[in-house]
């Protein structure tokens, strides 16, 4: 809690702002089936500060990836907010969204187009916003093709010629030539081997720092999660169930669910065995949530309130400052 | 030990279940020859969990592959020795080996949406499994699958039996699949990445399941994965491969206490381990890529990656024996090497 990177003061400003941010999805419905709702991301409120790491953590249908995909202005919310630097994106257009938020995805096999040469995929960007003369533009590709620490042949060649983590490297250098402010990491190592993956690591880390960048790292491997995050946030059934700084999370988790998921988290350490974390076996149908707490049926705390009343995602201390509460929705905790 | 001739089940029980010796898989492709699995030598007892670590292209599916008698077509399989159970694997036909799948030895797949046939219900594929090999009644064999997957932990087993594979989550159709793997009892089960494509909290569960079944029907395992997180909470016993070889095996505990190949320290510097690695500090990594396997690789494979790589590096490592049961294929790993290494003059320009 005292390290330097994690203590903000609530003055500090916010790179992205999260206000209740909801989406649902219609399923089915035909003409002689009732349509269902799907509730991908309820009532979710995050702030992420300028400069930092907001690792977003949960298993998959959790939605983070219908959240990532919102702020990236691809979908629209149901209802919410989503603010960057303080401005509110939902009237901003593509293009001027496009200059603030830039995405990585998980895998670089199918993000690239494979029949441009890697010189024009990291270069259209600035040829969509018109940035520059050709011969500038060449000049940033090759600068930015040398940050993400591909050689200069790489520009002449095509994606297919490259390994995963090259790849991965294009990804890289195609998001941040436009210089943004906030980037998107869904899963960006989890396509990747062990060697690389700690590459490709490094290389977030150190353009992190160049550039003043602020990341919400997406992620289901713990570890990675808790070598990059000053903050994290665990979602469960689209909505965020625990949200603290690192140090909060990982040495005192508060939430049953965060509990079971550091509990799974397999380090390699062969004297503990396979851990067994007492949840039950079936992960809830998103389009079916279970009543009141979405956990409860999996929770081994559960108590027969927590069926009834879905609890509120509150702080545990009011008198701390907004940036260093934890935040758990547990009628428990 | 290797008596190629004997076809007649073996009773000495302290010969290994399986014995691998020599394995070479070799795949035609545009460039020349691929050789994917490189001289691999191993073998695995009755009722161990062998791990087979390593990352992608090091061999370890097409080496589980050649085990089942699954490999393309095209694929050209050599070995020394391939011995299961007193069997010779290699002279067998296909339909004696038809006979052996499923009856003696099982696989578990990565995804077992493509795995299960989408057309049937998992009762039909399960007791399929049985009645393929033993002359069993349906009522017998549907009795089994219930009770099996009963033991896998799947609740109201009965109605299951007549779902469909799309009606259920990732994490139960990997339940099935054991379940479908155990039908026959086999004395080996290949099971390759079985949890990667899991939830974590799921994969935690079915890897309870997997070790907690292992052990009460004796079966032994060889489970192949890319995550030492697995491999160091499941395994008796890991074999690393590294470009189609076998760089180290040793008992789990020894391999993450004293791991001797450069590749193998390498890999567990790679991963952030809480309360070791200092959040947001730079992870170590292995500079470069696995290189190609088409065509003849000379001298240690990993050479051009390591740190520690000398001339001596040009030449094939053999595999140097470190301690009882443990070994690494590297010029440096020998005992007496280490010492070597201090007084030898610096050769590298």
């Amino acid at each position: 809690m005292s390290s330097p990177s994690t203590v903000t003061n609530s003055s500090d400003p916010l790179a992205l702002e999260l206000c209740s941010l909801s989406k649902t999805f219609t399923l089915g419905g035909g003409m002689l089936h009732k349509s269902r709702t799907l509730q991908a991301v309820k009532d979710v409120s995050l702030r992420v500060p300028q400069g930092q790491v907001m690792g977003l953590v949960g298993e998959s249908g959790c939605g983070k990836s219908t959240l990532a995909k919102m702020l990236l202005g691809l979908t629209s919310p149901s209802s919410g907010d989503v603010l960057i630097n303080g401005k509110a994106i939902a009237n901003a257009n593509q293009k001027a969204l496009a200059r603030h938020i830039q995405p990585i995805f998980q895998d670089p096999y199918s993000s690239l187009n494979p029949r441009q040469r890697i010189a024009q995929i990291v270069g259209l960007p600035l040829r969509i916003h018109a940035i520059g003369t050709p011969k500038e533009q060449a000049v940033k590709v090759d600068e930015m093709l040398e940050m993400v620490g591909l050689p200069k042949r790489a520009a002449q060649q095509y994606p297919g010629q490259m390994s995963g983590g090259q790849r991965q490297r294009v990804a890289i250098a195609r998001a941040l030539i436009m210089r943004p402010d906030l980037v998107i990491c869904d899963e960006p190592t989890s396509a990747l081997d062990v060697s690389v993956q700690a590459q490709i690591l490094n290389l977030l880390l150190d353009l992190k720092d160049e550039f003043g960048l602020t990341y919400l790292f997406i992620s289901h491997d713990l570890a990675v999660v808790e070598h990059l995050a000053d903050r994290l946030a665990v979602m469960y059934l689209g909505q965020i169930v625990e949200e603290g700084t690192r140090e909060q999370i990982f040495t005192a988790p508060r939430h049953p669910y965060t509990q079971a998921l550091l509990a799974s988290a397999l380090t390699p350490e062969p004297d503990l065995g396979v851990p067994d974390i007492g949840l039950g076996a079936g992960q809830p149908d998103p389009s079916r949530p279970p009543s009141g707490c979405a956990f409860h049926p999996r929770c081994p705390m559960a108590q027969p309130e927590c069926s009834q009343q879905a609890p509120a995602l509150s702080a545990l201390d009011q008198a701390t400052p907004k940036s260093n509460q934890v935040r758990v929705a547990c009628h428990f905790s | 030990m290797s008596n190629l001739s004997s076809t007649e089940r073996s009773t000495a029980p302290a010969s290994p279940l399986l014995s691998v010796k020599q394995l070479r898989v070799d795949l035609p492709v545009a460039k020349g020859t691929l050789h994917a699995v490189r001289g691999i030598d191993f073998h695995v007892e009755r009722g161990e969990m062998l791990c087979l670590v390593g990352e992608s292209g090091c061999g370890k599916s097409m080496t589980s592959l050649a085990l089942m008698g699954l490999l393309p077509r095209k694929a050209q399989i050599n070995a020394d020795c391939l011995n299961f159970d007193g069997i010779d694997l290699l002279t067998m036909t296909e339909h004696e080996r038809s006979n052996l799948r499923g009856a003696r030895m099982a696989m578990i797949f990565q995804e077992p949406m493509t795995a299960l046939n989408p057309a049937y219900t998992l009762g039909n594929q399960l007791c399929e499994a049985l009645r393929r090999h033993q002359r069993v009644s349906r009522k017998a064999a549907h009795d089994r699958a219930v009770y099996l997957l009963e033991r896998v932990g799947i609740s109201a087993a009965a109605e299951r039996m007549r779902q469909y594979p799309h009606q259920l989550s990732g994490g139960l159709r990997q339940r099935v699949m054991i379940a479908m793997a155990l039908m026959c009892e086999p004395d080996l089960i290949i099971a390759d990445e079985p949890t990667t494509a899991l939830d974590v909290t799921i994969q935690a569960q079915i890897l309870h399941l997997l070790r907690d079944l292992q052990q009460e029907f004796g079966t032994a395992v060889i489970f192949i994965t890319h995550d030492l997180g697995v491999v160091a909470r499941i395994a008796d016993r890991v074999a690393v491969m590294y470009a189609g070889e076998v760089i180290e095996t040793a008992s789990a505990q020894a391999l993450f206490k004293t791991p001797s190949h450069p590749y193998t320290q390498g890999l567990l510097r790679c991963i952030p381990s809480p309360g070791k690695t200092p959040p947001g500090s730079r992870l170590q990594a292995i500079p470069g890529v696995v290189p190609s396997l088409v065509g003849k690789l000379h001298g240690c494979a990993f050479c051009n990656r390591c740190d520690q790589a000398d001339e001596i590096c040009q030449t094939t490592p053999p595999l140097h024996p470190i301690a009882s049961g443990h070994s690494a294929r590297c010029h440096f790993a020998h005992p007496l090497a280490s010492s070597a290494q201090i007084n030898t003059p610096e050769v590298v320009s």
